[in-house]
C-alpha cells in the first residue's frame, strides 16, 4: 500500500522544527510501523538526505525506547501497543499519517522524534527503590506475600517508562508513571517501610522536573501500552495523605 | 599459549568460599579512592555498578540507550533459575551445577559453574528484597515453573516479564546509588575504544550519541557488561542496538575472544515474514511447558488449516525423538529438530520455515484461563505480530539467533587477560559452555554483578595505586584521535549502499553458512565472502550527516564495521572446532541418528583468539578443560 507521512523534523534541541511530508510507497501490511520508517529512511539516505531520527531498540514492546505520537495519539492508539509493535495492517492504502515526538516540557526534543526522558530517571532516583544492600537479606520465602498483593504489585511494575502517560496528558503530568512505582512498593512488605518518604520524594522530584499535576483526565491509561490502571494514582493519593499524618 | 583460568584447587563444594577468603580486600576507607568504569547497564552491568557503588567505590556507568532501564536484559521473558528446591523435587546446588555443565555440552569450567549454582539462591533473596514481584501461590510462597534441560522446577518468574522485573530491580538499586552520589551515570554513550597503557586497562573512549563528541574516561578498572553479538546474523532476537563493538574493540586492544562459534539459536521465535523484517521476536521457552511441537506427517497437509489435520496425521517430533524430556528438550536440540522437519519439507506457514506449537491439549486439561494467566502476554504479542489467535489455532514458530555463549576470555575472577579489564554476563564466555539452558542468562548476569565482581575486583584493585593514570595521559589522546579518524573515514566514503543493506548481506551469509548447521564447505565459503562484504563496506557504504550530531546511520555503520571483522573470527573458530557440541553443529560430526558428536580427546578446551591486526591470521590460545566432579558423557535427553 501507499501512504503519505507528515513527520516532525527538528535538527537539534534549540533549532526550530516543522512538519515535512514523505511518501511511503511499498508498505507491506506485515511490516511494523518502525520497519515502515526504516524503509523511508533507506530511501532518504540513498538520496543523500538526512533520515528521520527516532528512538527504538528492542522492537518487541518492552524496552520503552520507542516514542512517537501518531495521528495525535502516543504510540498510535492501538490498545496496549507500543509503536514498535504497531503493524501496518492497522492502516489502509492512501492513509495520511502524522508523526510527532512526545510533547511535554520535561521531555525536550533531541532531534526529530527523539526526546530526552532523563526526567523519569530522576523521579526513580528520588525514591523508586527499597533501600536494601546487596547481600544480607532474608530468604525469599521468609516474608510471605499474598497472591493478591504480588499480582497487584506486578500489575503496577509492568510500566516500561516510555513516557506516553505524560505525553498524552493535557497537564503533562507524570502521575501514572510515578504512581505505578509508588503503588508497587507500597503494597509489598519490603517496600512499605519507606512508603512515606518515597511518595513525598518522588512527587517533589516530578514537580521539579516540570511535570504538571493530575486532574483526572485518564488520557494516560488510554495511551499506556502496558495498560497501567489509573487506580494506582488513587493509591498514590492515599499514600500521600498517609504520609502527611504523623 | 596454554591459558590458566586460575580456578581454586581442592574440593569444589568449598572452592568459592575459600577463594573469597583468600582474595585481598580493599579497606573501606580506601575504596572511595578507586574509580571503576562499568560499561553496559543490563543485569550484569547494572547490578555491578549498584553493588560497587554501595561498597564505596567511585563508579561511572555507561549505556548507549537513553536510560539505564532499557538494556536488552529487559526482554527476557521466562524466568531465572535457582537451586532453592522449594518444590521439594530433588533440586540442589549440585544438580543445578550438573545440569548446567551437561546443558553446556561439557564445554564450561567446573569451578565457575559451581559458583554460579551456589550464589543462585542469594539472587532470588536479593531480588525479593528489592521488591521484584515474583509469582506467588495463594499461601504467599514463591512459585516455580519448569524449563528446558531440567527435570526439576527451579525457575522463578514474574509473569512473562521476568527479565524486565529483574532489570528494574537492578536499575532501582543503581538509581539509589546515583542519588547517593556513588555512581555517575552516562547515558547515550557508546564505548568505541578501550584505553590500554603498558598492557593494563586504564579507561575507555566513548562517543556521546547526542552531540557526537568523543570523550575520554579513566578508571582504575574497566568492567565490560555489554551483552552478546548475535546481531552478526542481522536478524536475531536481540535489540537493534546490541553489538559486538565494545568487546571487539577490547579484543583489538589485546583481550582474547573465547569460543565465538558458540551461538544459541532459540527454538521458539515467530517466523520471518519478509525481506523488510528488522528483527525476530522470541516467545519464552516456558511456552514449551504447555505447548506441544508438531508438524504434519504428510507433506501435502502442510498447507491445510492446522485444526483440520487429524491427530494421527501429526508428528509430535520432540516427544517422538526425546521421550523423557519431550517438548522440554534443550534449546539447541529443539532448534535443530525444527530445522530437520522443515528441511524434510514438512514446515508450515509462509516460506515453509515454521513448525506448530500447539496449546489445545493444555487448554483442554487446565482451561484457557489458566493458560492465559501463565502466558497471556505472549499470546497477545503473538497475535499483534501475526494477526493469529494462539488459543484458537496452534502458533507457528521457528528458531532464531538469540544468545552468544562465547565472549571475551576471563579467568575465575572474571578478569580478562588484560589486567584491569573485567567482563561480566553475556559478554564473557564463562559458564554456559557450548549451549545455555533456559533461565540461566538472568542468573549469570545477576550472579556476576551482585555476588562475584564485588569480591574479585578487590583482589585486583588492592594491587594497584588508585588514580595512577588519568585521562590526561597520551594514550587517551591517541585513542580519541584513532576513533575520530575511523569515523571520518567512514563518513568520507559516500558510496551507494546503506549500512542496513550491507548488514543484511552479512546476516544472510552468516545464517546460511554459519548458522544452525555448519560444514567445512559452508564455513570456507563464508570466510571467502565476509572479507568481500567488508571490502565493499569500506568502499561503498553511504552515511549521511556528520559525526558531530545525533546520527543513527553512523552508529549502525560503526557497529556493522565491527561485525564484519568479528564475523570472520566466528566462522574461523567454527571451522577449527572439528566437532559438534551444543549450539555448534558441524554436519561432518554427527551420529547416525543426527545427534551431535563431540570429540573430547581433541577439543575439550576453550578456544581463545588473539587479534593480530586487521586482515591478519588471529592466534589461537587454548585453555584445557578438566572435569573432576562430573563424568564426561554423551549428552542424551532421550
Amino acid at each position: 500500500m501507499k501512504l503519505k507521512l507528515h513527520v516532525w523534523r527538528q535538527k537539534g534541541p534549540n533549532a526550530p522544527g516543522k512538519m515535512e511530508t514523505y511518501d511511503a510507497d511499498h508498505v507491506s501490511p506485515d511490516q511494523s510501523f518502525l520497519e515502515m520508517l526504516d524503509e523511508v529512511n533507506e530511501v532518504l539516505v540513498k538520496e543523500g538526505k538526512d533520515p528521520i531520527a527516532f528512538d527504538h531498540d528492542c522492537r518487541e514492546g518492552i524496552c520503552g525506547m520507542c516514542s512517537q505520537v501518531i495521528n495525535g495519539v502516543p504510540h498510535g492508539g492501538q490498545d496496549r501497543t507500543t509503536v514498535c509493535q504497531l503493524h501496518m495492517r492497522s492502516f489502509k492504502d492512501g492513509d495520511e499519517i502524522f508523526i510527532e515526538p512526545w510533547k511535554a516540557r520535561a521531555f525536550p526534543v533531541i532531534k526529530d522524534l527523539a526526546v530526552d526522558r532523563g526526567a523519569y530517571d530522576r523521579i526513580i532516583q528520588a525514591g523508586g527503590y527499597t533501600s536494601c544492600h546487596t547481600g544480607g537479606v532474608s530468604d525469599g520465602n521468609a516474608i510471605l506475600i499474598g497472591k493478591d498483593a504480588a499480582d497487584y504489585a506486578m500489575d503496577a511494575a509492568e510500566c516500561i517508562g516510555c513516557g506516553a502517560c505524560a505525553a498524552s496528558c493535557p497537564n503533562s503530568s507524570a502521575m501514572l508513571f510515578t504512581s505505578a512505582k509508588v503503588a508497587q512498593l507500597a503494597v509489598l512488605p519490603q517496600g512499605a517501610v519507606e512508603a512515606k518518604r518515597r511518595v513525598n520524594a518522588m512527587l517533589e522530584e516530578a514537580q521539579a522536573c516540570g511535570f504538571g499535576n493530575c486532574t483526572n483526565h485518564y488520557e494516560c491509561q488510554a495511551a499506556c501500552p502496558k495498560g497501567i490502571n489509573v487506580k494506582f494514582i488513587a493509591k498514590l493519593n492515599r499514600e500521600y495523605i498517609k504520609a502527611l499524618l504523623p | 599459549m596454554i591459558l590458566d583460568g586460575k580456578c581454586p584447587k581442592g574440593p569444589i563444594e568449598t572452592s568459592w568460599d575459600r577463594h573469597r577468603f583468600e582474595t585481598k580486600l580493599v579497606n573501606p576507607a580506601n575504596k572511595r579512592k578507586y574509580k571503576v568504569l562499568v560499561v553496559g547497564t543490563g543485569l550484569a552491568g547494572g547490578a555491578a555498578a549498584a553493588t560497587l557503588g554501595e561498597l564505596g567505590y567511585q563508579v561511572e556507568a555507561f549505556c548507549y540507550q537513553d536510560s539505564a532501564r532499557r538494556a536488552h536484559s529487559i526482554a527476557a521473558q521466562g524466568g531465572i533459575n535457582a537451586a532453592k528446591n522449594y518444590p521439594n523435587d530433588g533440586d540442589s546446588i549440585y544438580r543445578l551445577f550438573y545440569d548446567t555443565i551437561k546443558g553446556g555440552d561439557f564445554r564450561a569450567r567446573e569451578a565457575d559453574v559451581w559458583r554460579l549454582a551456589q550464589v543462585s539462591n542469594n539472587i532470588i533473596d536479593q531480588c525479593v528484597a528489592q521488591g521484584v514481584p515474583f509469582a506467588r501461590d495463594y499461601a504467599g510462597y514463591l512459585d516455580n515453573r519448569s524449563f528446558g534441560g531440567a527435570q526439576v522446577s527451579r525457575t522463578f518468574y514474574a509473569r512473562g516479564q521476568t527479565g524486565q522485573q529483574l532489570l528494574l530491580g537492578a536499575y532501582s538499586a543503581l538509581s539509589r546509588q546515583v542519588k547517593a552520589g556513588t555512581v555517575k551515570l552516562y547515558v547515550r554513550r557508546e564505548m568505541l575504544d578501550l584505553v590500554v597503557v603498558d598492557g593494563v586497562a586504564r579507561g575507555i573512549t566513548c562517543r556521546n550519541l547526542c552531540t557526537g563528541e568523543i570523550e575520554s574516561y579513566w578508571g582504575d578498572a574497566v568492567v565490560l557488561a555489554t551483552g552478546g553479538y548475535v546481531n552478526v546474523f542481522y536478524l536475531s532476537t536481540n535489540a537493534m542496538g546490541c553489538s559486538v563493538t565494545a568487546t571487539w574493540k577490547a579484543a583489538k586492544k589485546g583481550a582474547f575472544f573465547a569460543n565465538p562459534c558458540y551461538t544459541q539459536i532459540h527454538p521458539t521465535c515467530i517466523p520471518q515474514t519478509g525481506e523488510h523484517q528488522s528483527k525476530l521476536t522470541l516467545m519464552s521457552e516456558s511456552l514449551r511447558n504447555d505447548g506441544r511441537c508438531w508438524v504434519p506427517k504428510k507433506k501435502e497437509d502442510c498447507d491445510k488449516f492446522p485444526n483440520d489435520i487429524a491427530e494421527e496425521d501429526r508428528d509430535y517430533y520432540l516427544e517422538r525423538k526425546y521421550p523423557s524430556f519431550g517438548n522440554l528438550a534443550p534449546r539447541d536440540i529443539a532448534s535443530r529438530a525444527a530445522k530437520e522437519q522443515c528441511d524434510d519439507d514438512r514446515g508450515v506457514g509462509p516460506g515453509k520455515r515454521g513448525v506448530y506449537l500447539d496449546f489445545s491439549t493444555a487448554i483442554n486439561r487446565v482451561g484457557e484461563d489458566t493458560i492465559a494467566e501463565r502466558y497471556g502476554n505472549l499470546f497477545e504479542m503473538y497475535e499483534k505480530i501475526t494477526d493469529e489467535n494462539g488459543y484458537k489455532r496452534p502458533m507457528r514458530i521457528y528458531p532464531a539467533p538469540h544468545y552468544s555463549m562465547g565472549g571475551l576470555w576471563v579467568d575465575y575472577n572474571c578478569m580478562s587477560n588484560v589486567p584491569g579489564l573485567f567482563v561480566l554476563g553475556e559478554a564473557n564466555f564463562s559458564v554456559h559452555g557450548a549451549n545455555r539452558l533456559g533461565a540461566s542468562a538472568l542468573m549469570q548476569g545477576l550472579a556476576d554483578g551482585y555476588f562475584v565482581i564485588p569480591y574479585t575486583i578487590a583482589g585486583y584493585l588492592a594491587t594497584v595505586k588508585p588514580g595512577a593514570i588519568k585521562a590526561d595521559h597520551a594514550e587517551f589522546k591517541k585513542s580519541a584521535e584513532d576513533v575520530k579518524a575511523e569515523i571520518n573515514k567512514m563518513l568520507s566514503i559516500n558510496g551507494k549502499k546503506t549500512p542496513a543493506q550491507l548488514h543484511r548481506e552479512l546476516g544472510k551469509i552468516m545464517w546460511n553458512n554459519v548458522g544452525m548447521a555448519r560444514s567445512r564447505e559452508s564455513l570456507n565459503e563464508a570466510l571467502k565472502v565476509i572479507p568481500q562484504i567488508r571490502e565493499e563496506f569500506w568502499n561503498n557504504v553511504k552515511i549521511t550527516g556528520s559525526g558531530e550530531e545525533f546520527n543513527q546511520q553512523l552508529e549502525n555503520a560503526g557497529r556493522l564495521a565491527d561485525f564484519l571483522e568479528f564475523g570472520e573470527l566466528l566462522a574461523k573458530d567454527a571451522l577449527v572446532r572439528e566437532e559438534s557440541c551444543g549450539g555448534h553443529f558441524r554436519t561432518e560430526h554427527q551420529y547416525e541418528d543426527g545427534e551431535a558428536k563431540r570429540d573430547d580427546e581433541n577439543f575439550c578446551y576453550v578456544a581463545a583468539w588473539e587479534f593480530k591486526g586487521a586482515g591478519k591470521e588471529p592466534e589461537l590460545h587454548k585453555e584445557p578443560l578438566k572435569f573432576d566432579n562430573v563424568h564426561l558423557a554423551v549428552r542424551s535427553y532421550k
